[in-house]
């Protein structure tokens, strides 16, 4: 085989890939060049987003468990690295409670993200063996309960968090460049780790828990070990929003920031790379273009009173609509391949369409 | 500590909890889906009370009726405009649905009424105070352990005696099996909600007196307490929601007056530990119920 073919052959095979980060790339060249500074700020929220959703979709999409949890680990991530890399100083005067020790730490912002995803990830690491033993209704409910649990945490722990009160003061240190960066390195992660070893393995006790058992496969401990990982993402996704956003509280790490991701990945399809990814397009788009109209619709006074609330209550109709239509989401558990559209019969993989049927 | 008022605490509150638990488990126990929008019938109940008695001022009983009635039709039309549609589905989309309901029904309130909280009048005896054997108690809490002991007993005999009681609880060990013997699902389904939505319209009345307020939050606690109460009791029997409800409200007196002030912030911390403790060493709950089939569909 020519170097030639080989090349061709590597970039078929992952072509996935190429459609999913060329346009990525592109567009953010392109906002970066020409846009405004609402529009740069968008896309760099965005890329953050596609980092947390791609957190999610490690665990969920692999293992088939719907966690709540994540969010809590984004904050996590954001605290731990925000009380790393704010100046002394300022973190005196904004949380006066804070134990001496926090307050002196001080560390440059790429090294405070990273300890923040490993925080996140500790956290996981003590609390996630026992979480994992449990499917159906109870695990879905311990992992609700855990995140109220954080988020208890969370806002009572005013020696760390500044209780429910707002952490200021964080370095703006995520740019678009940042961002996309991030977002590249998480999704070639996501990408990877579906392929890996431990993915395929995840994945198997998802189709058919019994039958990986008899392969095998202990269930429990892939679970633990990708709630690990994916718990050390969005860790690290909390970390990179904290330095975007630069102040934040308790509420941005609950229910409804969850609700958000996870109708990110319900909407594109949570079983496959490019079904998170055109989910988080989607809503991302959704979400800014009925923001706008609220707005407008309460500046213009068309109606007699102000609606608040239309964003959440569309975008939950959205869903329901895209869950009743399409329950394995837009994409559904396919990857997009090159060419995108085939002249005749699907050449997918038996594994694949067992996903779509799932 | 442990007096009579402590006693009469207790009942009442654990009967709410009892109520609320025995709602989301009916539902459960068929369509083995967990229904996040519980939480939203009794915020419905407390909404149609605010609209009935407040700004419409009709009579008690009215505004009573109103509130159940409520709750009841929003279970209904729920089912049948959500989770109808994704019965077949994964269980991580009915979950979805279920929290996308949710969410719908707090906005539409945020919306059309507002999303500060709203006085809402109740019944003028509710809040006077009797005195029983020396403890005072307001007549609500004895009202609600009253209700909640009628609705019980004629819950278990509709479910022992009545055809459509016991195709409901064969629905809820082998849902196909009793389709085979010519049950129809939707029939069984919508008794569940019907039933649901009831129970969330009765505890409703009881939850927004608490406060005499209702806002487009007001769901989310009784939910948080229902799950709770239901992991507690046993998820795979009514008998262990109600017996969940009443240990949950127990255990919540008990924290209330045992944890120290500088903890109580932490308190549902504690109660949701509890839950995680319970799931992992007993996680059929304190009753046991009998062989269920993983999900329908």
């Amino acid at each position: 085989m020519s170097v030639m073919t080989r090349v061709s052959a590597l970039v078929r095979r992952h072509s996935t890939l190429a459609i999913l980060l060329v346009p990525l790339i592109v567009a953010g060249i392109a906002v970066n060049t020409f846009g405004s500074q609402l529009l740069i700020d968008m896309y760099t929220y965005f890329c953050v987003s596609l980092c947390m959703v791609f957190a999610v979709q490690m665990f969920m999409g692999n293992s088939g468990i719907l966690s709540w949890t994540h969010i809590g680990f984004v904050g996590i991530g954001a605290y731990a690295a925000g009380i790393l890399s704010t100046a002394p100083a300022v973190k005196s005067m904004g949380v006066p409670n804070m134990y001496p020790m926090l307050v002196d730490l001080n560390l440059p912002v790429l090294p405070s993200i990273l300890i923040g995803g490993l925080v996140a990830a500790a956290v996981a690491a003590v609390i996630g063996y026992p979480l994992m033993r449990l499917s159906d209704f109870a695990g879905v409910i311990t992992l609700f309960a855990t995140l109220i649990v954080i988020h208890v945490v969370m806002t009572q722990w005013d020696n760390v968090t500044n209780g429910p009160r707002t952490f200021f003061g964080v370095p703006d240190w995520t740019t678009i460049t940042v961002g996309i960066i991030a977002a590249i390195l998480v999704i070639l992660l996501a990408y990877w780790f579906r392929e890996s070893a431990l993915g395929l393995r995840l994945r198997a006790t998802r189709d058919d828990r019994y039958a990986a058992a008899a392969i095998g496969i202990d269930m429990v401990l892939v679970r633990y070990l990708t709630f690990v990982v994916s718990a050390l993402v969005a860790g690290i996704a909390g970390g990179l929003w904290a330095h975007y956003i630069t102040s934040f509280s308790p509420k941005a790490f609950y229910m409804s920031e969850m609700f958000l991701l996870l109708s990110m990945l319900v909407i594109g399809g949570s079983g496959s790379i490019s079904g998170a990814f055109s989910g988080t397009v989607i809503v991302t788009v959704a979400r800014e273009l009925l923001r706008q109209l609220e707005s407008w619709i309460n500046n213009a006074h068309v109606l007699s009173f102000e609606v608040y609330g239309l964003t959440e209550l569309v975008m939950a109709l959205l869903m329901v609509l895209v869950l009743v239509w399409r329950p394995g989401g837009v994409i559904g558990g396919q990857e997009l391949r090159w060419p995108l559209i085939k002249r005749s019969g699907k050449d997918t993989t038996p594994a694949e369409e067992g996903q779509a049927a799932a | 500590m442990i007096d009579l008022e402590f006693v009469i605490n207790t009942l009442s509150l654990g009967s709410l909890y009892a109520l609320l638990a025995l709602g989301l488990v009916l539902v459960y126990g068929i369509l083995k889906l967990v229904n996040f929008a519980y939480g939203e019938y009794v915020m419905v109940g407390g909404y149609a009370l605010y609209i009935a008695a407040t700004l419409l001022g009709m009579p008690w009983y009215v505004t009573l009726v109103i509130a159940v009635l409520a709750a009841v039709v929003v279970s209904y039309l729920t089912e049948l405009v959500a989770f109808r549609p994704v019965r077949n589905k994964s269980a991580n989309a009915q979950i979805i649905t279920s929290f996308a309901v949710s969410i719908f029904l707090q906005n539409v309130v945020l919306i059309l009424i507002s999303s500060r909280a709203r006085a809402v009048q109740l019944p003028f005896f509710f809040s006077k105070t009797v005195t029983i054997a020396g403890a005072t108690t307001p007549v609500r809490n004895l009202l609600i352990i009253a209700v909640t002991a009628v609705l019980l007993v004629t819950l278990s005999v509709v479910m022992k005696k009545t055809v459509l009681g016991m195709a409901m609880r064969a629905a809820s060990d082998k849902f196909t099996t009793t389709r085979l013997m010519g049950v129809p699902a939707n029939l069984v389904i919508s008794a569940a909600f019907l039933i649901s939505g009831l129970l969330a319209g009765v505890a409703s009345i009881f939850w927004v007196s608490r406060s005499a307020s209702v806002d487009p939050l007001t769901g989310a606690a009784p939910l948080l307490i229902a799950f709770i109460a239901v992991v507690i009791g046993g998820m795979h029997s009514t008998v262990g929601a109600v017996v969940g409800g009443f240990v949950y409200g127990l255990i919540f007196n008990l924290l209330s007056i045992t944890l120290p002030a500088s903890m109580i912030s932490y308190r549902d911390a504690f109660m949701f530990v509890l839950v995680v403790l319970f799931l992992l060493f007993r996680p059929a709950g304190i009753i046991k119920g009998g062989y269920t089939e993983e999900r329908v569909g």
